[in-house]
């Protein structure tokens, strides 16, 4: 690894001024994420800011919001009694993600900007237009399984492998961000990027924000008929090939409201809209499901080894509602 | 019982020199081990102060010629560190790339914990940090100050082994034995979280450390016995 100099501020605008003075400064928190990519040379920071002394750790409830601190970890979130009450899709969801040790150790904006497990990302030898801008897309035409099938450009087919994300997409999630400049929230389905030309972005997120929360919207809907699930080469510990998140408000055997957002197929947690437009108001059946199943995956694009996604994305949709709605 | 631990440190070792059974007798004598041991260490330890000679200098000259001095300066400046190591306190001065698993390696010398992948994939690394497992490959070291951390050295009470460690070996919950320490860390910890209450749950909760040897079956029992008889953690 590079060395690097280091800082461990214990303000949060200390924390921003300290960025800002130095270009090639980073944050860091849980650090299993970034230590790795310095690790491969994949990142070399001039200067890390430890931003774990920050007093971004609370988990609260406000009105119908629950603020997650984005220093909360992994672990903490997921078996924090009010995140396990009122938002048992996030909770499952992040139980389904790395492992009991990673999950002691990433924070939940961490998360937020962990970068694309492509290997072809990790290998400094290859081409990879997210890594060196103009190099080109060594998996377009390489081994290319656990790649995109939605959402890809010429210039990148990377996934974004977390699993919390993909809750917070249906969760209809709000990230804040502090700046010199103050306060922002951005939308969760506004936060991350498709690749187009630009695939070194993951995110919208300024040079100079930190983020400091996730605000979760509550009500007792997103508490019943919830579900995560991650279809994977291993039964726990590896990322998703495909992974879907759902909700569903039934209310005499009619959906009165549906969430849906799969993991695994795209450059960023890919919320499905139109399956949900079409299920609204129509009754459980398994017919239903297929339909919006088959809504879901238009515009889908296979690139070679991952051309299973195609099947195994609508299958995963229709077992995860008709699980959920008990018909199956 | 110094003997018995250091199976369970050094099992790798063991395994080409020793061992149809874990019978105590079957490790070789206090005195033989240490040499061998030593003076493998001692030719790593040589060998790679050869090469921080070798890299330093070029190091130094490229930045010279940059016109890079205070950059320079700069990367090679080191942090003060306060940390507890298994009761034992430690100030020390540390890079700021040093992992937490080489510092206890290579600076402490506590070398039951292992480097297995050193990207955070396998879990040999694991050790505790104010009571949670947490991987020490993917922990910066000037990140733990004022931390408390327990290794597998950390685990026996002077001469009474911990329960997993001999539920370890009761169950035979090992074979090349790399991983265990690893294991057992992730072991204790996952009793004490409560992740311990069936088979599946464990296998779900132990998944971050990998056995190559494929002991899954004798580490779940060794767990479930730990968890049934409340072993004192």
């Amino acid at each position: 690894m590079i060395n690097f100099s280091y800082v461990r501020p214990s303000s949060i605008k200390a924390a921003i001024d300290a960025l800002n003075k130095d270009s090639a400064s980073q944050f860091i928190a849980g650090g299993t994420n970034l230590v790795d990519l310095m690790k491969r040379g994949v990142a070399s920071p001039e200067k890390l800011i430890d931003v774990t002394n920050l007093p971004l750790k609370n988990i609260e409830q406000r009105g119908n919001t629950i603020r997650i601190g984005s220093l909360a970890l992994n672990s903490e979130v997921s078996e924090h009694p009010l995140i396990v009450q009122k938002l048992p899709l996030l909770s499952q969801a992040l139980k389904a993600g790395a492992s009991p040790q990673l999950r002691n150790m990433a924070t939940v904006g961490g998360n937020l900007l962990q970068r694309t497990r492509c290997p072809y990302f990790y290998d400094t030898t290859m081409p990879c237009n997210k890594r060196k801008p103009g190099s080109g897309c060594a998996a377009l035409n390489g081994y290319n399984r656990m790649h995109a099938i939605f959402g890809a450009s010429e210039n990148c087919i990377a996934v974004h492998p977390s699993d919390m994300c993909v809750a917070l997409a249906a969760l209809d999630a709000t990230v804040i961000v502090n700046s010199s400049k103050g306060e922002r929230k951005i939308l969760f389905k506004d936060f991350h990027r498709l690749p187009g030309t630009t695939p070194e972005k993951d995110n919208n997120l300024q040079r100079g924000e930190l983020i400091t929360a996730v605000d979760v919207p509550v009500n007792d809907a997103l508490s019943r008929n919830v579900l995560y699930t991650k279809i994977r080469d291993r039964a726990s510990y590896a990322f998703a090939l495909v992974s879907v998140a759902a909700v569903l408000d039934i209310n005499n055997s009619a959906i009165q409201n549906v969430r849906l957002a799969m993991g695994g197929v795209a450059h960023k947690p890919w919320r499905l809209t139109e399956a949900e437009d079409f299920l609204k108001g129509k009754p459980v059946s398994i017919d239903n499901f297929r339909q919006a199943a088959t809504i879901a995956i238009k515009g889908a694009k296979g690139h070679g080894y991952n051309n299973f996604k195609m099947k195994l994305a609508p299958n995963t949709i229709v077992q995860v509602l008709t699980t959920i709605s008990g018909i199956s | 019982m110094t003997n018995k631990l250091f199976s369970l440190t050094a099992l790798s070792l063991n395994l080409f020199y020793q061992i149809p059974t874990m019978s105590q007798d079957n490790f070789p004598e206090k005195e033989e081990k240490p040499s061998l041991h030593e003076s493998r260490r001692r030719f790593l330890k040589q060998s790679s102060a050869l090469t921080a000679i070798a890299l330093t200098p070029a190091a130094v000259v490229k930045a010279a010629e940059n016109k890079l001095d205070e950059k320079a300066a700069g990367y090679f400046e080191k942090v003060n560190l306060s940390i507890e190591v298994n009761g034992t306190s430690h100030q020390l001065s540390v890079e700021p790339r040093v992992t937490l698993l080489d510092l206890l390696r290579e600076q402490l010398h506590l070398t039951g914990t292992k480097k297995g992948c050193d990207y955070g994939q396998c879990g040999a690394c694991t050790v505790h940090v104010n009571g949670k497992r947490v991987l020490s490959c993917l922990s910066l070291a000037v990140m733990q100050d004022g931390k408390k951390i327990t290794t597998i050295e950390g685990l026996a009470k002077e001469d009474q082994l911990h329960p997993m460690q001999e539920a370890f070996i009761k169950h035979d919950g090992f074979q090349c034995g790399y991983c265990t320490p690893g294991q057992i860390m992730s072991a204790v910890a996952c009793v004490r979280e409560g992740h311990a209450n069936s088979e599946d749950e464990i296998r779900q909760f132990m998944s971050g450390n990998i056995c190559r040897c494929g002991a899954y079956p004798n580490i779940v029992d060794a767990i479930m016995e730990v968890k049934k008889n409340g072993g004192a953690l």
